[in-house]
């Protein structure tokens, strides 16, 4: 009998959670907070169906740990929050990076900084999820721009967080967050789903922390034999704590290299009609969505515009942006903030091409028409030089 | 070598560049010790004991130690050992936290474990300073002593680690010091084998920062100062309050019994197959 795909009416949080189940997240812990909670909601109810642990804990501190160590213990797991509670996450956040711990941190953007706008949307925390925690450390940011993709993203962010044993932090705005729409959920088995690659060697042989072709070492979890030491200290290849410089040089070089040589892989991004494009826009989240009907409707005018969905914010997809640089005379950067992607694409673009911004901090979503006033403006301008 | 020395040779990283970081004189080799004794005396393997701890002095103590061992981040070495046990719950998770850690950066992560009652083991390194630091006072450093960051004298007054324990929740709350090491080894015991939340909290010096700055003497001194000051809790019993002010009351402190987290959660994953909630 042919199994039924399953077709649901959902918001964006719900589908997050049905994605981190078909991708085998077994552990969540987290605090509550607007807009996110209905991620915790959903997966406090589905969780133990399933044989996994949902955990309210006290703060988001402890959420982070919690789920840093439900990982180190073998299980997939995760975390949801917002700005506040995201800022409240970056110090575990950090150890996770440097300790190679796999997990996902979904920061469903509100208006900030502080307590900021609870209900409204923004895309304020960018650079957070960039830079958030302290010291040299790379990390992967997707971004999701509606309920399909915020469900096929958190498959996608489990993935790339075991692949490469790392934080992978999933950036929803309110508005993808709290948007219902179709949604049909795909069969286990037309899924991709990447587990972390676990010694193979006796434990007698195992190096926690040695430095491989993929610069991803194989990870085991705590409890099956393979007794080591995780430290949020810099540490040799055996994990223990080191202030040799010969070893923290090595060890930095390989924690970078395990991303930057697989940019190719977590890079990813959507076009829509930029082969003749004069003015590109580039947008990610809900404005995408925005941007996309502008893009259509400026068409109909006669302005030849494309689009650039950026789906990786992080690491920076500067191919795609070289790409769309080279073919238009324009870039349109959107954004619910005062200009964050904007200065990656300045100085990705380098001079090549005019780039130009639309900035919205007013706790309201970027609609069609004002992305289309700003494209005509600027088509206007590039006419009159 | 001696049999007791030979016991705490077979659980140490032997691969780890020792020495370790602690001075001289320390008390924390002798907590260390307990540890050691304890888990072997109740025939753990080392496979199944994962040692956490924060940050500090205390916070080094699981690199020298052959378990799965992990050194988190200032304070939330709980919240760590939360999602250890609940992800493996076959596993048996200690966890190691100076008085600092605990009850400053650590203090609410404290009282909310307690109150969770997951089964994990604390042990409290009770040295009433931030040693790794350079001595400044800590949420148990007595009201009128100095620190360094209090070198007047400290007017802010310090918390009762297991009274506070006690309230929060926990089932076991043992104390000790580090001068009664066979006390503090069945502390221990009786900490690991209580199924819920578990704290051991163990008076230790650190004559290098607060000894110093208050004038107490040597590691020697400040233990005979333990040795002196401590009473059990059956002769504290027939103490009136002010025969006990100043006294520290060793032994078990509470022992009873709580629902455990992870007996609840299994319960909910019953719940959980036979009803829908909300349709979903």
């Amino acid at each position: 009998m042919e199994k039924k795909k399953r077709e649901l009416l959902l918001q964006g949080n719900e589908a997050v959670a049905e994605g981190a189940l078909a991708a085998g997240c077994r552990f969540f812990a987290g605090y509550p907070i607007t807009p996110s909670t209905e991620i915790a909601e959903y997966l406090s109810q589905k969780l133990p169906q399933v044989g996994g642990v949902f955990v309210q804990m006290e703060d988001e501190l402890a959420s982070m740990a919690a789920v840093i160590g439900a990982s180190l213990a073998g299980a997939k797991s995760m975390t949801a929050t917002s700005g506040p509670g995201f800022s409240l996450m970056q110090e575990n956040i950090g150890f996770a990076c440097e300790a190679e711990v796999p997990c996902l941190v979904v920061d469903v953007m509100r208006g900030g900084p502080s307590t900021g706008l609870p209900t409204s949307p923004a895309q304020g925390d960018v650079m957070q999820a960039r830079w958030g925690t302290h010291g040299d450390h790379p990390i992967i940011v997707l971004c999701a721009s509606s309920v399909p993709e915020c469900f096929h993203m958190t498959v996608r962010a489990f993935n790339l967080s075991e692949r490469f044993r790392t934080p992978v932090i999933l950036l929803l705005d309110e508005v993808v967050a709290h948007m219902r729409e179709k949604i049909t959920l795909p069969l286990p088995e037309e899924l991709e789903i990447i587990d972390r690659v676990r010694p193979t060697v006796p434990p007698e042989w195992y190096i926690p922390y040695e430095d491989n072709a993929s610069g991803v070492p194989p990870m085991a979890p705590f409890g099956e034999g393979y007794r080591y030491h995780v430290t949020g200290l810099i540490h040799d290849i055996r994990g223990f704590p080191t202030s040799r410089s010969d070893e923290i040089g090595p060890f930095f070089q390989r924690l970078f290299r395990k991303i930057s040589q697989n940019f190719a892989e977590i890079h990813m991004s959507e076009t829509f009609e930029i082969e003749d494009a004069e003015i590109t826009v580039v947008a990610y989240g809900s404005v995408a969505r925005s941007a996309k009907r502008a893009v259509l409707e400026a068409r109909q005018r006669g302005i030849k515009a494309g689009l650039l969905k950026l789906m990786t914010l992080w690491p920076f997809d500067r191919p795609a942006v070289e790409r769309v640089a080279r073919g238009s005379r324009v870039l349109l950067v959107p954004e619910m903030n005062m200009g964050q992607i904007s200065r990656e694409v300045k100085r990705v673009n380098n001079g090549v091409c005019t780039v130009v911004t639309l900035n919205k901090v007013d706790g309201t979503l970027i609609t069609p028409d004002e992305i289309l006033k700003r494209i005509t403006e600027v088509y206007q301008d590039e006419r009159d030089n | 070598m001696r049999e007791i020395t030979k016991l705490i040779h077979k659980y140490l990283r032997h691969d780890k560049k020792f020495p370790h970081v602690w001075c001289p004189g320390c008390g924390n080799g002798i907590i260390l010790g307990a540890l050691i004794r304890a888990i072997d005396r109740l025939g753990f393997t080392k496979d199944e004991i994962v040692l956490v701890s924060g940050i500090g002095c205390s916070g080094r103590l699981p690199v020298y130690v052959d378990f799965n061992t992990l050194h988190t981040t200032h304070g939330r070495a709980l919240a760590f050992a939360t999602g250890i046990k609940l992800a493996k719950p076959e596993l048996t998770v200690i966890v190691i936290m100076g008085d600092g850690d605990a009850m400053a950066i650590g203090g609410n992560h404290f009282i909310h474990a307690a109150r969770r009652n997951v089964d994990l083991t604390a042990i409290i390194f009770n040295n009433s300073i931030y040693g790794m630091t350079g001595g400044q006072y800590s949420p148990t450093t007595p009201y009128g002593m100095r620190a360094s960051t209090a070198p007047y004298m400290n007017i802010e007054h310090d918390f009762k680690i297991s009274e506070l324990a006690v309230t929060a929740g926990a089932v076991f709350v043992g104390r000790g010091t580090v001068y009664h090491a066979r006390l503090l080894d069945s502390l221990i015991e009786k900490a690991l084998l209580k199924k819920g939340f578990g704290i051991v909290e163990v008076i230790t010096h650190c004559h290098v920062q607060y000894g110093r700055q208050n004038k107490l003497g040597s590691a020697v001194d400040m233990m005979k100062w333990q040795r002196d000051n401590a009473i059990s809790v059956e002769k504290a019993e027939k103490l009136s309050p002010e025969e006990k002010r100043g006294k520290i009351i060793i032994g078990v402190l509470v022992d009873r019994e709580l629902p455990v987290y992870q007996d609840e959660y299994e319960r909910i994953k019953e719940r959980a197959k036979v009803s829908t909630v909300r349709g979903r």
